[in-house]
């Protein structure tokens, strides 16, 4: 047996023997041309899957759409309720989880990538950091709850949009850094030399050069961090927004609904009229969604045209 | 302008010695080339002149250099003030994604500028010959230049500062012939008003441009580049005092 094997090893690397390259090449391009049409298998199942979902949604909630819906405050009776309170109440989340959570994120990594030392203690933050993206958002709700609506009650007024927006920012700054750090890490070293070369501090070359730079990348985590946080629900309901709620908040300090809040309150309601408000409110938070990506993906695009 | 004095410079990459025991004295208004086979620490050497050397994590040098009587290695030496007086031209030409003007205007502001801005760009670009190819595109990116139009828009931005000292590391290695002639003869120009010095591959280039040549050396794998030979170029080329020398100059290694 081993010698035979030897012998075969031996005949396979033989000059003696004939061509040594011996591949079937039409069988190479079948198998090329069914590794293609596999792939797009696994991509139309994902796309397919999606679209009848969004289809689904459309066309139950498209008909229960109205400006009534939109500006409605939320009611006992199905036909009567609608979405205001929890679409400004995920408005104002959105806004103010963007106020805290980008100077925060995109200073994190200026810092870890331009200004911490390589040691120890900075690799211990950044694997925790890439951990903490991980953590079930449902943790990150009761921290808040701990912090934010517990702790730091007297501040922050308890369970208040601003106490909401903060959980959010911390459970979307690690996804924001991680990023950010990611677009400094493309730009090349020779942008810093060269900046340093002419006599500029640190914080002048980042300034004037590596930020406007690593924008349209950080841009790019943010908008899908932000995206992230407008649809939670887990994290909200443990920090306290409201389902059922009759005015619409007026600054960060008031009580709240949201989007995903409301929509979740509806769907476990008995009433099939509740379903379909459900559904609407699906279309509302989708196109609010799609709203705010379209005007970060322009921003991207601005500052990339800049470059 | 200056000169540089350099004392018994050792160059370390953490715990790597890349160059040992450099004394060389840098002429003011002279073109001093430096040249040798890859890896012998002539770019390494040539960072540590103004303190770029150091900007690599865990890189470091030891030993003297003076700009003029000023010991750029003293503990009160800054190193932001440093390297506007000893300015530096990188192998690929890095200009900033802004515009042309903004390029030159940028290191020129942040040193605190007031004159006329318009005119030090004007009179900057022209010292590095490009003034007649960007005036009517200044509000176009730096980017949208040739190569080695880049490498001039580069050496153009370092006018901009005033230094007394230009360090050119390899500047014209990634140019094309034309590009590399455009960049030599701004440098006959350069010496006039500033203290060159330059490491290039190429000898005759070295030939050509400089009144001083150094030659680094290493004579066994894994030692610290040293400077085997320093003297006038047309020494270095026709009688190198130095077999090494003779051997790479007339082109039997490196």
């Amino acid at each position: 047996m081993a010698t035979k094997s030897g012998t075969q090893t031996s005949r396979k690397g033989g000059p003696e023997q004939g061509p040594l390259f011996q591949s079937s090449t039409s069988a190479r391009h079948t198998l090329d041309r069914m590794f293609a049409v596999l792939v797009f298998i696994a991509t139309m199942i994902g796309l397919v899957v999606l679209v009848v979902l969004l289809v689904d949604i459309a066309l139950d909630g498209l008909p229960r759409l109205s400006w009534d819906f939109i500006t409605s405050y939320s009611s006992v009776i199905p036909d009567n309720t609608g979405i205001y309170p929890a679409l400004l109440g995920s408005l104002w989340l959105l806004a103010l989880t963007g106020i805290i959570s980008v100077p925060l994120g995109i200073g994190a990594a200026t810092y870890l990538e331009e200004y911490a030392p390589d040691n120890w203690l900075t690799r211990l933050i950044e694997i925790n950091i890439s951990n903490l993206a991980g953590v079930p958002s449902i943790i990150y709700g009761l921290l808040g709850l701990g912090i934010f609506v517990n702790l730091l009650g007297p501040i922050t007024g308890g369970q208040t949009i601003v106490a909401g927006a903060l959980t959010l920012s911390l459970l979307i700054l690690p996804v924001i850094i991680i990023a950010t750090r990611e677009a400094f890490r493309t730009i090349p070293g020779a942008v810093r030399e060269g900046g340093y070369a002419l006599g500029a501090t640190r914080w002048e070359v980042i300034k004037a050069h590596l930020l406007p730079m690593a924008v349209p990348g950080a841009l790019t985590g943010t908008i899908l961090a932000l995206s992230r946080a407008i649809g939670e629900t887990a994290p909200l309901i443990v920090v306290g927004a409201a389902t059922y709620i009759t005015f619409a908040p007026e600054s960060p300090l008031s009580s709240y609904s949201a989007l995903p809040i409301q929509i979740y309150s509806w769907v476990s309601q008995p009433q099939p009229g509740f379903q379909i408000a459900a559904a609407a409110g699906i279309v509302v938070l989708m196109v609010v969604l799609l709203l705010a990506n379209s005007v970060a993906i322009w921003l991207r695009n601005k500052y990339q045209r800049r470059v | 302008m200056l000169g540089m004095k350099i004392e018994d410079l050792s160059a370390f990459y953490g715990s790597f010695k890349a160059v040992t025991g450099v004394s060389m004295n840098i002429q003011a208004n002279k073109v001093t080339a430096l040249i040798g086979p890859s890896g012998c620490g002539k770019s390494t050497f040539l960072r540590c002149l103004n303190r770029m050397h150091e900007v690599i994590p865990g890189a470091y040098a030891e030993g003297g250099v003076h700009l003029g009587d000023q010991d750029i290695y003293a503990k009160d030496a800054d190193p932001v003030t440093i390297r506007r007086r000893i300015g530096m031209v990188f192998q690929k030409p890095n200009p900033f994604s802004k515009s042309i003007y903004e390029n030159v205007a940028w290191g020129a502001r942040i040193n605190g500028y007031k004159g006329d801005m318009d005119e030090l760009v004007e009179r900057s670009l022209r010292r590095a010959a490009l003034w007649e190819e960007v005036k009517d595109k200044l509000k176009k990116s730096g980017f949208d230049l040739s190569g080695g139009q880049q490498q001039r828009l580069v050496i153009a931005r370092t006018l901009a500062v005033e230094p007394e000292v230009i360090l050119m590391d390899e500047p014209a290695s990634a140019l094309d012939p034309v590009s590399t002639q455009k960049i030599e003869d701004t440098m006959a120009d350069l010496k006039k008003r500033y203290t060159v010095v330059i490491v290039t591959h190429n000898m005759q280039q070295a030939a050509r441009i400089s009144d001083y040549t150094g030659f680094f050396y290493i004579e066994h794998m894994g030692d610290p580049g040293r400077l085997w030979e320093f003297d006038e170029t047309d020494k270095v080329f026709s009688a190198p005092g130095r077999k090494e020398t003779e051997d790479y100059v007339t082109g039997r290694f490196g």
